[in-house]
């Protein structure tokens, strides 16, 4: 029997709608690395928050070495032996390593005696090989460097099990490989790690067991060596029923969106797109899915221009819009419902008639080129309101104090009201209800119907197979593999996510 | 600092001691960042524009409260205190060594800051709080507490510059004494990237600038006095230019959050 250093039992967590965490079980074994796999939004960031004290669980109860454990906050973890590495670091830029160590530390008197706490930092630097010098100022370190700052932050106040949230989310491949030989010898060194994720290809390299999370819910406890990728991709998306909306049969029209070996970075300067190329044609819903971080939110930017390409075309109606501006792309037809709302899709402190005109307040009949005609904007903002059964409290007050579903609604109306030719969609509903969530899918459909082309990226694998026509897969910048809806089959949609071409279950 | 200037001038005819005076002045500006505290942490308001409307109501407060104070002088000297040995250092001694306490005073005030600022816990805590008050905040460091504290002492501090110009080095009171010196001490702080050890050579640069118009106007020169009373002024605005862009091109200077409001549950 292996020493179980961790035990959390029925543990759940409600939040407003959700219940991010159902009745979790889930057991640290001392000395190994246990992955917690998962969608976003599986809930497994809100577990390990619990573990750390920074949420209360609404029910269930934790165990540290076998004992009943009360953590309030994360210096009752701390004091517990568990350190957690968020995705966002807690550091100081223009501090030195040293002297972020020091923030987080009770123990250190007044004045603080450099020279030992820097000699303690090169030790656990060399033991773990982490190549960090106490004296250097954090902007100067890479982002991988950074995170090994946070790893000794946390070794420091003597943390013996260690949560990693999605640490190679932000390494570059080769950061990943020395981060990876840091887990182990970390392991080696008696820490237990407990690695959240979801990479299958890291996953099933560092892991010695895995628990898959789904909707809030433990699917199942596996051995590495007793399993596979596709295995693991079935537990992550794996769903027994799938209903799809009623709708219309497919009315195929011309190409609209033509994307050709499209490549571009990301804010990093990294690829995030190597060579993308798919079509997209009127009259249909071409649901794009994949893993997050994949890519797809690049390629939504470069077809609206929010992004330019490094190599390739993108044409709308055979008119080359390749790195056009987005004033220009929108001229064309092209309009766009982003994933972020309140940061791109709408100016949250302007008014909901403000945000409701954006699109056209400078063209007759709100503008006449010099003055905005108020009468005429406040009608037109009225008529969205009605037709889409927006809820607004009044529409003079700022935008941002609608709900997200009528928020979605609002953009959407004002995209769809511009009769685009194409319209880009991204993650449509997350975060609604269940009835703005088939509203707003409704009139998706509608749009297709209208023969409109519907590029939808989404990462709800439901959504996708709700409403699309053909499924796209997106995987590491580059489209995998174009199934029409009538022969996609989960698995073979839930393989290509994990990046795996072909059939086999490697 | 005005508004030390005149309460520190008052308390000290009244107490007939400099330095109960300068105690007072000190205290009147430690009193007055408090509003500043209070708009800019806790209503979370632009510091900028608290900043703007606390020196209007300084300048307005000490015209209220000054007017029987005007022309008045403030009569017991203090005398210079020569340092034994090292006022005898040619050249430098006697502009070094050969001053009053309250010089003497700065001396050591800015080696204690130095001192604190970055080779103490509160130091850390201090520039943390100014470059990533989350990052403070998650290593449980109380960022509003720490940063009403520091407004305070900056406060103690302007009262003190200003108890100074009418106790010592005018010392009288005029409406608007100050001229605008305050803002000088801003720009020698942007002159000196946050440091104490650069402020105190770059206080001497501008109060060299400032004293070399009275000298050059006493040795009759033919340079109008408008264009010499015009150079501190003048040095601020180019310290304020050059300073930018050093910081744009380089990771120093500027705390991180300078002037940004600290809300926890934001994002």
């Amino acid at each position: 029997m292996p020493d179980i250093v961790v035990a959390l039992k029925n543990i759940t967590k409600r939040f407003p709608g959700v219940t991010a965490n159902n009745a979790i079980n889930f057991e640290l074994h001392g000395g190994e690395i246990h992955t917690l796999l998962g969608e976003n939004g599986a809930g497994k960031t809100t577990l390990m928050n619990i573990l750390d004290g920074i949420y209360r669980p609404d029910g269930g109860e934790i165990y540290i070495d076998g004992k009943r454990a009360d953590i309030h906050n994360p210096a009752d973890a701390m004091a517990k032996g568990i350190g957690m590495i968020h995705q966002h670091f807690m550091l100081v830029d223009t501090l030195t390593v040293l002297e972020n160590v020091v923030l987080g530390l009770k123990s250190q008197k007044l004045y603080v005696n450099k020279k030992a706490v820097a000699g303690k930092i090169r030790t656990i630097s060399d033991r773990y090989s982490l190549g960090i010098d106490p004296y250097t100022r954090i902007w100067q370190l890479s982002v991988g460097e950074q995170q090994r700052v946070e790893i000794i932050k946390t070794l420091f106040k003597g943390a013996r099990i260690l949560i990693l949230d999605e640490p190679t989310a932000v390494l570059t491949p080769q950061e990943v490989r020395t981060s990876f030989d840091i887990y182990r010898q970390m392991i080696h060194e008696g820490k237990s790690i407990i690695f959240i994720s979801h990479k299958l290809n890291e996953v099933m390299e560092i892991s010695d067991r895995i628990t898959v999370l789904r909707h809030g819910e433990v699917i199942g406890t596996v051995k590495r060596a007793e399993t596979s990728k596709g295995e693991l991709a079935n537990m992550m998306v794996g769903r027994e029923i799938l209903f799809r909306l009623k709708r219309k049969p497919l009315k195929r029209k011309k190409k609209i969106l033509r994307a050709e070996n499209v490549r571009a970075l990301d804010d990093k300067g990294l690829p995030a797109l190597n060579g993308v190329t798919f079509d997209v044609y009127g009259g249909e819903i071409f649901g794009l899915a994949g893993v997050s971080g994949n890519g797809q939110k690049i390629l939504s930017q470069v077809i609206t221009g929010l992004r330019k390409v490094t190599s390739g075309n993108i044409f709308i109606e055979d008119i080359n819009v390749t790195n056009a501006s987005a004033k220009k792309i929108t001229g064309q037809g092209t309009n766009y419902v982003p994933p972020d709302r309140l940061k791109v899709g709408l100016v949250p402190n302007l008014s909901t008639m403000d945000n409701a005109i954006l699109r056209r307040y400078n063209r007759p009949p709100i503008s006449n080129n010099y003055f905005i005609n108020y009468r005429e904007a406040a009608e037109y903002t009225e008529a969205l309101i009605k037709k889409y059964d927006i809820k607004v409290p009044r529409k003079e007050a700022p935008v941002k104090l609608l709900s997200g579903g009528n928020m979605q609604k609002l953009i959407l109306a004002r995209e769809i009201s511009e009769n685009p030719k194409l319209l880009v969609v991204v993650h449509p509903t997350r975060g609604l209800d269940v009835g703005a969530t088939e509203l707003i899918r409704k009139e998706l459909l509608k749009e297709r119907d209208n023969g409109v082309a519907v590029l939808l990226i989404s990462e709800d694998l439901d959504e996708i197979f709700m409403i699309s026509d053909r499924i796209g897969v997106i995987y590491e910048g580059q489209i995998l593999g174009i199934v029409n809806i009538e022969d996609a089959e989960i698995k073979r949609i839930g393989l290509l996510m994990a990046g795996l071409k072909d059939k086999s279950t490697a | 600092m005005v508004i030390g200037a005149l309460f520190g001038f008052i308390a000290g005819n009244i107490t007939q001691s400099p330095y109960l005076g300068f105690l007072v002045g000190m205290l009147a500006g430690g009193a007055a960042s408090m509003i500043h505290a209070f708009i800019s942490i806790t209503l979370r308001g632009n510091q900028i524009v608290s900043g703007l409307a606390l020196t209007i109501f300084g300048l307005g407060i000490t015209n209220f409260f000054g007017q029987d104070w005007i022309n008045k002088k403030f009569t017991i000297p203090v005398n210079p205190v020569p340092v034994p040995g090292l006022s005898n250092i040619p050249f430098i001694g006697p502009i070094l060594f050969n001053q009053d306490f309250f010089v003497y005073f700065s001396y050591v005030l800015v080696l204690l800051m130095w001192f604190i600022l970055f080779k103490t816990k509160t130091g850390i805590h201090l520039r943390a709080v100014g470059e990533n008050a989350r990052a403070a905040d998650a290593m449980g460091v109380g960022v509003n507490a720490t940063r009403y504290f520091w407004t305070f002492f900056g406060g103690l501090l302007a009262g003190a510059g200003g108890a100074y110009l009418t106790l010592v080095y005018a010392p009288f009171w005029l409406d608007g004494i100050t001229a605008g010196r305050g803002w000088i001490a801003v720009a020698l702080v942007i002159f000196a990237m946050w440091n104490p050890l650069y402020a105190i050579i770059g206080a001497f640069i501008f109060g060299g600038i400032d004293s070399l118009q009275f000298q050059l106007q006493a040795a009759g020169t033919t340079i109008p006095s408008s264009l010499l009373n015009m150079q501190p002024y003048l040095l601020t605005l180019l310290v304020v230019i050059a300073a930018t862009i050093i910081v744009r091109t380089r990771h120093i200077g500027t705390p991180g959050e300078l002037g940004v409001p600290y809300a926890r549950e934001e994002k």
